[in-house]
Parts: C-alpha cells; structure tokens; sequence
C-alpha cells in the first residue's frame, strides 16, 4: 500500500498530528459556515421570504399552542368548583365528622367541608326559605360533605366519588363531571390539532428547505462535480448546506417566535378588557424560554433534515 | 507476484447505455514509474479508459485493479480516498472560475485538510512549477488555453499523488505549450511519479519516447 503513496507526501503524512488535524477540522467547519454566509447574501431577498414562510410555518402551532395553554390556565381559575356532594344516611353527627376528617387527610382531597343537619337548615333559612323549614315536622337533611379533589380531572373526581360512595354511612354521591369532560375533550381536541399543525407544517418546512437548496446545488454543480473528483468527500460537500439549511431553519423559527409574540401583544388589551368584564385577572401569556428553546431547536433541526436530504438525493442522483 | 503492477486491467470491457461499446476486451499491466502514452483516434475509447481507472464510471466486465484495489466494486465511501492518490487532469480543465487561480489549487488541499502556511507553500510550489506564480490572483478565466491547462496541472499534482492521469493535456495548444507541458511531465515522472497520458499527436510521442498503448474502436491494436 505504501507504495501509492508518493515519496514526499510520506514525510508530509507524518506532519499531521492529532492538533494539526484538530485544526483542519475546525478550519472547514469555519469555511463551511462561511459559505453558508455567502449563500445568504448572494440572495438576500429569496433568503428573507424563505425565512418568512417558514416563520409562518412555525407561528401557526406556536400560536395555537399559546392560545391552548391559556384557555386551559383560564379554566383552570374555574376547577375549584369541581365537587363531590356526598349525603350521609341517618347517622350521628361524631361520626360523619369522623368520615370527614379521614377524607381530609387522603392526599387526593383538597379540601372537605361538613355541613351538619342543623347548619343545612340554617343555611336554607338563610336562603329565604324559613316557611318551608318552619312548616317541616322535623329536620328531613342530612349531614353533607362538600369534597374538594386535589385535581379536577373527570377521573380523579369519578374516583373520588367511587371511594366516598363505598362508606357504608353514606346514602349518595352527586358529583358533575359532565362540563369537565367537555372542557377536556375540547382541549384534548386543541392539543392534537397542535401535533397535527406541527407534523404538517414541520414536513413543509423540511420541504421548503429542500427546495432552496436544491437551486444552491443547481448553482454549485460545476464544483461539487470538480470536488468528487479530487477527493470530497459526501461529508464534506454536504457541510457548508446543512449549515445554510439549520441556519435558515433557525432564523425561520425567531421569525415564527416573533410573530407568536406580535400576536400576542397585539391581542393583549382586549384580552384584558374580556377577562375584566367577567370580574378576573386573567393576562395573557407567551411562550416560555424552555418552550423557545425547543421551537427553535425543532425548526433548526427540521431546515438540516430539509438540507441533508437534498444533498444526498443531489450526490445519489450525480453517481 | 512479487512486484503487482500499479494498475492491472484485465479482460474490461465498458459498454454504455445504447449499446455503444467503448472498450472491448483491454489488458494492460501499468507498473510503478512508468509513463504510458494512451494513443488512437479521437472516439478509440482513450477517455473512457482513464474514466475507468479513475473509478469515475464502473466497467462492463472485466477487472481493473489499482494498487491492489478493484475500482469496480469500490464502496462509494471509499471512493474519495482512492481518488486523493490520483492527479487528473481534464481536456476541458474543469476549473472553477468564481475563484482565483490559487483558490483553484487550493481546492484539493483543502478537503483533504491540509491549512494554513503549509497549504499556502505547496500551492505556491505547485504554481512555480507549472509557471503559474504571477498569476495567483487571476482569475481562470483571464488566463489563456496553455495557461488553463497548466493551472490544472497545478491542481493535480498540488497533493503530490502517485498517480496522474492526462486525458488529452496538449490538445488545442500550439506546439511550444505542447513541449512545456510535457517536458513538465517527464520532471514528474523523473521524480518516481506514474503517468498515463492520452493524446493522438504521435509527434509528441516519438520526441519523447515511453510506452506507447494504441486503441482503435475501442479494441487494444498495440503496447
């Protein structure tokens, strides 16, 4: 084998070392990127409406992804009053406290309030029903626990009721589950048209990503054809692309975040003035910085696939 | 074999798509050092020939070995490793004119990661050996034919390889560029570097000598 390789370059091989090599490696990397600067400014304005569109392509399940976290934090201002109503058969006072005492220390209640016989028909006085009261022969309520769960899922509330309901001294459970599993219906629904959003908006901009640079490969074919001839290789041609391709990805996903967050402000005060009217604090919301993070990690990663892929579709196409 | 030959072709044949046969049945046995003249009429398959031990098209049938590798069933990973140890130089030069001259020797260093000074000398000692040196900030296509084809020249031999192979390097030049260059072959070849050079001037081939390997149609007339 040896002797394929030139006299000379023998000596020069002997030159690189781990550091040397270290140092190429990184000097390509540089040169890469620096191409993939170029690639930029040699077209400025296609440049800025690819990132547009993937911008876009990204604002749409951000935004729909705020806006469903929202909702779920406004109606989570609303789960409190998810309760179970549990009414006692005919027994003394002691011991329906006692249930209510043991309820309260069960890590799935939040809260566990115990009207008495006597407070059910003050409150019904209360109430401005005093005749009907009066006119009774003798105190027909029962002792009742109001049941806070600690989370106003449908299941948990079902759960807890199921429990209450096996105490022997109890004579009925009410628990309304209904509007909880129609709010958790329609949020499950949002969130699955977020996925939807993302896997459909995340192949186009793979797609969009592709499609410049198969025009850059188009552009560059005289050199990729002179580089694989001398030597290149796939890795190294492919490089400066991947580049322009995580780059423009990434550039695309600030766009996106930017426009999540012009919306937003924009929607800003009437959201205020809503959440006003109704008597509340709710404020609107963005995204976090560990969302952020991952929108742009994601459409970083999707404008390299994009690359990668009509790269190496160029280089098979080329054999 | 004690000593294989560099490049072993055995029995290739190449046909194309169509069925137009390029080359029929070539042996040749190519050794370490030596300089070989690929000679015939222009369509005899010269160009084909070199394509094939470049591993730049695949043969029909047949075998062609270079330095203990079949170019034929190379993995295409390995491919650019194997072409790293072979100059080509091309008819139509291939040189890319968005970038100087000495970017366009620069090139084969650069992606076989040699940087910096080192880098920069060897381009430089490649361009003052094909006269080239005060025209590094030129661009290719401000030089004249002779001077294109030299700066290919540059950079083919620019990573030093043990192997290059001329398709046609004195075509379209006049005769006095003709001799530079092949006089520029002859120092390589002096140096232990092989060469395989197609041309169909048979002057140029008596005034220097050397194996001569004739095709016509395709098929092996002569070497």
């Amino acid at each position: 084998m040896l002797a394929f390789v030139h006299p000379i370059a023998r000596t020069n091989r002997a030159r690189s070392t781990e550091e040397y090599r270290l140092k190429a490696w990184l000097a390509h990397h540089l040169h890469s990127l620096k191409l993939a600067a170029e690639q930029f400014r040699a077209a400025p304005v296609a440049t800025l409406f690819t990132i547009l569109v993937i911008g876009v392509a990204v604002s749409l399940p951000a935004g729909l992804y705020v806006l469903l976290s929202n909702l779920e934090r406004a109606a989570g201002s609303v789960k409190p009053q998810a309760e179970v109503t549990a009414f006692f058969k005919d027994v003394d006072e002691t011991k329906a406290r006692a249930l209510a005492a043991s309820l309260r220390k069960r890590a799935d209640v939040a809260e566990v309030e115990f009207v008495s016989k006597a407070d059910g028909i003050k409150r019904l006085e209360a109430a401005g029903l005093a005749d009907v009261a009066l006119g009774l022969p003798e105190n027909p309520l029962p002792h009742t626990l109001a049941i806070t769960p600690g989370e106003a899922t449908p299941v948990a509330l079902e759960a807890l009721a199921a429990h209450v309901k096996d105490n022997p001294d109890i004579e009925r459970v009410l628990v309304d589950t209904d509007w909880i599993k129609r709010l958790a219906a329609l949020m499950q629904l949002g969130r699955d048209l977020v996925s939807m959003l993302i896997v459909v908006l995340g192949v186009a901009l793979a797609a969009i990503t592709a499609n410049t640079i198969r025009l850059q490969i188009y552009a560059q074919k005289d050199e990729i054809e002179v580089a694989r001839l001398i030597g290149a290789t796939d890795r190294f041609i492919r490089r400066p692309f991947l580049y322009f391709g995580g780059i423009q990805g990434l550039v695309g996903g600030l766009a996106g975040w930017a426009l999540v967050l012009a919306g937003g402000l924009m929607l800003e005060t009437s959201v205020a003035q809503v959440a006003a009217a109704y008597g509340s604090q709710f404020r609107l919301v963005g995204l976090s910085l560990r969302e952020t993070g991952l929108l742009l990690l994601f459409s970083a990663l999707l404008g390299w696939l994009g690359a990668y892929f009509a790269v190496s579709r160029a280089l098979r196409q080329n054999d | 074999m004690t000593a294989a030959a560099l490049i072993e072709i055995s029995e290739v044949t190449k046909r194309y798509p169509g069925g137009h046969e390029a080359l029929h049945n070539i042996s040749l046995a190519i050794e370490q050092g030596e300089m070989v003249f690929l000679t015939g009429h222009s369509g005899a398959g010269k160009s084909t020939l070199l394509k094939l031990i470049a591993a730049i098209e695949p043969p029909t049938s047949g075998h062609i070995i270079v330095n203990g590798q079949n170019v034929g069933r190379m993995k295409r990973p390995a491919l650019p490793f194997f072409r790293r140890n072979i100059g080509l130089i091309f008819q139509d030069h291939k040189l890319l004119y968005d970038r100087s001259v000495f970017d366009n020797v620069l090139m084969p260093l650069h992606i076989q990661g040699v940087i910096g000074n080192d880098a920069g000398k060897r381009v430089r000692a490649a361009l003052d050996k094909v006269g080239l040196l005060n025209k590094e900030r030129a661009r290719p296509i401000t030089l004249s034919g002779g001077e294109q084809q030299r700066l290919c020249i540059a950079r083919a031999i620019v990573s030093r390889p043990a192997l290059v192979l001329a398709d046609e390097p004195t075509a379209n030049l006049d005769d006095a560029y003709a001799r530079d260059i092949m006089d520029m072959f002859r120092a390589f070849n002096e140096v232990g570097v092989t060469l395989i050079i197609s041309t169909h001037d048979q002057d140029l081939i008596h005034r220097y000598g050397g194996r001569k390997v004739t095709l016509a149609y395709g098929k092996q007339v002569e070497g």
